[in-house]
């Protein structure tokens, strides 16, 4: 039994991480095919000198970044309103709130592309950068709101109270009690909003009008003669931050955990 | 709790600097908006030229370069969406779709002095007759590709992918209208309009290939014929050249009864906000060594006078890049198709592929 266990577990890590090493090896290809041909570092030295990947690259990060902030503010702030309404009105928010989670990236994107076209010609401005942006904050927010939810349910309100009485005043309360309490939630919240700025292809796709375009949709039209090598490197790159920042974050957990004397 | 305030806000400072000096690292006299097909235009690889630099540090202008995949996206975005283009590239039969739709504009020549370098062949095309909306940028046949060690018998024309004995072995575009014209051709149609009928007799021929098909794809092509996995294949003639430099077992035929001659062109859409930037572009993306680099790149024929001569000698003088003369009189070219038999024919494919 406990061999199946682990034939199943190598499986599941097969299938998740073959095509990562995959593209990594390939990555190294001195060929512009799959066929193997030889160790070179000629893909990534192409990639730094491609202005235009560097800039959809830039522009992906610069999105997500501010993006996912204001979406955590926002999303935020709704939660803590939406909490404090009466259970009818309640659910009727949070459904309104969760519909754009729900309805297929496409019409969000149609709908959004129809609204900043329409608005566009009434005030003479071009789809870029800043409906890209608003697009971002405003697919991101409702997985805020569904993350911080939770928290707040589960927060026992009169701490709050007892801040108040230890003379804190509203804002004070709110920033070191109510905020502090919620901090897993938002984290997560702006985590999620991150990941999904990061990688969304639809909605931008949709709003990017014509002098602004992101990594995904740089990788997507390469495909109409075939995937340059560049974009295995890029992505080897990548994935190698995300293994870095996964292993700083675990180790400053262990760290912060064993300052506070608790065994994992 | 105060950390991360610190944090949220000195990454939005960061960001906020970072979008200042992105905007104003340079001062350009104007910006165009340039949209291609992806993976269409030399960006320096290995040392080559990058062309696009070159051009904002000559005319100081900033390019936007954008890019697409398909024709009919091109369209989409152009008549749907407020977004300006300044310069697109779209291909024969959309280009004469354009003009109908008065999407695009006619272009000052005078502004454009390289277009006379633009070889006889390539002017007064049926997609543009009086040459009056269009600079041609590149051109290119389709072909067949095979694989010399998994077929006995040098194949000669399209007939050749109904080959019994090649069963499951051989691939075909998985774009309507390319896999159409092959059909068609067959038949005794030439495809570069046609009507129901002409597609109810494609139909045909084409289901009869089906069931001596590996699959329909388009990009993969590369990877099915230069891994070996796949024994024939139609594809276009420079991107078949491509293969066969990776696999040496690969050879690329110009199919007897000829092909489909297909010409990319720039034009300046309606909507345009820096036209006079635009045809600074277009001149120079027409100037021989531009081409030349381009053309190197995407290994596609130019049709510029001169830029074949500045081109790699070996990619040049491959008959995949540059058919000759001879076999492009065979060849046809795509012209605009009534929109309900397009939408018919591309039904009755998703039919087919299904």
């Amino acid at each position: 039994m406990k061999k199946l266990y682990k034939i199943y577990t190598g499986l599941i890590i097969f299938f998740m991480y073959m095509p990562v090493v995959v593209f990594i090896i390939f990555s190294f290809n001195d060929g512009k095919s799959s066929v193997w041909k030889g160790f070179s570092l000629r893909w990534y030295a192409n990639l730094f000198q491609d202005k235009m990947i560097m800039n959809s690259l830039w522009n992906t990060l610069i999105i997500a970044i501010i993006a996912s902030v204001i979406a955590t503010a926002l999303g935020t702030l709704a939660a803590i309103g939406i909490n404090n309404f009466s259970s009818r009105k309640r659910i009727i928010l949070l459904n309104v709130s969760n519909i754009p989670i729900l309805s297929p990236d496409v019409v969000t994107g149609v709908s959004l592309m129809l609204m900043f076209t329409i608005v566009g010609v009434a005030f003479h401005f071009q789809m870029g950068f800043w409906t890209v942006l608003l697009a971002h904050i405003s697919f991101c927010a409702p997985y805020v709101v569904l993350s911080v939810l939770p928290r707040i349910r589960h927060m026992d309100y009169s701490v709050y109270e007892a801040a108040l009485d230890l003379g804190c005043n509203q804002f004070q309360a709110f920033r070191k009690v109510v905020i502090h309490e919620l901090m897993p939630g938002i984290f997560t919240g702006f985590l999620m909003s991150f990941t999904y700025s990061l990688d969304d292809f639809v909605i931008t796709y949709f709003t990017k009008g014509a002098s602004f375009q992101t990594l995904s949709i740089k990788i997507y039209t390469m495909t109409h003669q075939r995937i340059n090598p560049k974009v295995n490197a890029l992505s080897a790159l990548m994935f190698l931050a995300i293994v870095i920042i996964m292993v700083t974050i675990n180790l400053k957990d262990r760290h912060d955990e064993k300052k506070r004397g608790i065994r994992v | 709790m105060k950390r991360f305030l610190c944090m949220a806000l000195s990454v939005l400072i960061m960001c906020g600097t970072a979008v200042l000096f992105a905007s104003c690292e340079k001062n350009y006299d104007g910006e165009i908006n340039v949209f291609n097909w992806g993976e269409y235009i030399s960006v320096g690889d290995d040392g080559g030229r990058n062309v696009i630099q070159e051009f904002e540090d000559e005319f100081n202008i900033k390019v936007n370069y954008m890019e697409y995949e398909t024709n009919e996206e091109l369209y989409n975005l152009l008549k749907s969406s407020n977004s300006n283009y300044d310069v697109v590239i779209p291909s024969d039969y959309m280009i004469e779709k354009l003009i109908d739709e008065k999407l695009i504009q006619k272009l000052d020549y005078s502004k454009i002095p390289n277009s006379k370098k633009i070889m006889k062949r390539f002017q007064n095309m049926s997609f543009d007759p009086k040459n009056e909306y269009t600079v041609p940028y590149t051109w290119n046949v389709t072909g067949l590709v095979y694989n010399k060690t998994m077929v006995k018998t040098a194949p000669k024309g399209w007939s050749a992918l109904w080959d019994k004995d090649l069963k499951g072995k051989m691939l075909m575009f998985s774009n309507s209208r390319d896999a159409y014209a092959i059909a068609m051709q067959l038949c005794g149609i030439t495809p570069d309009t046609f009507t129901k009928a002409d597609v109810d007799k494609a139909t045909e021929k084409l289901k009869e290939q089906k069931p001596l098909l590996k699959k329909y794809v388009m990009d993969q092509t590369f990877n099915e014929m230069e891994r070996d996995q796949s024994a024939m294949a139609p594809y276009y003639a420079g991107d078949i050249y491509t293969m066969t430099t990776n696999n040496d077992s690969l050879v690329g035929v110009l199919p007897e009864e000829g092909s489909n001659l297909f010409v990319d062109a720039m034009c300046i859409p309606k909507s345009a906000q820096n036209v006079d930037g635009a045809l600074k572009f277009i001149n120079f993306m027409t100037r021989p060594e531009i081409s030349a680099a381009n053309m190197d790149s995407v290994t596609y024929a130019s049709p510029v006078e001169g830029a074949k001569e500045l081109m790699d000698e070996e990619v040049a003088s491959s008959e995949l890049v540059y058919p000759p003369e001879s076999y492009l009189d065979k060849c046809y070219t795509f012209k605009n198709v009534d929109d309900e038999v397009y939408t018919y024919m591309q039904e009755k494919f998703i039919e087919i592929m299904s």
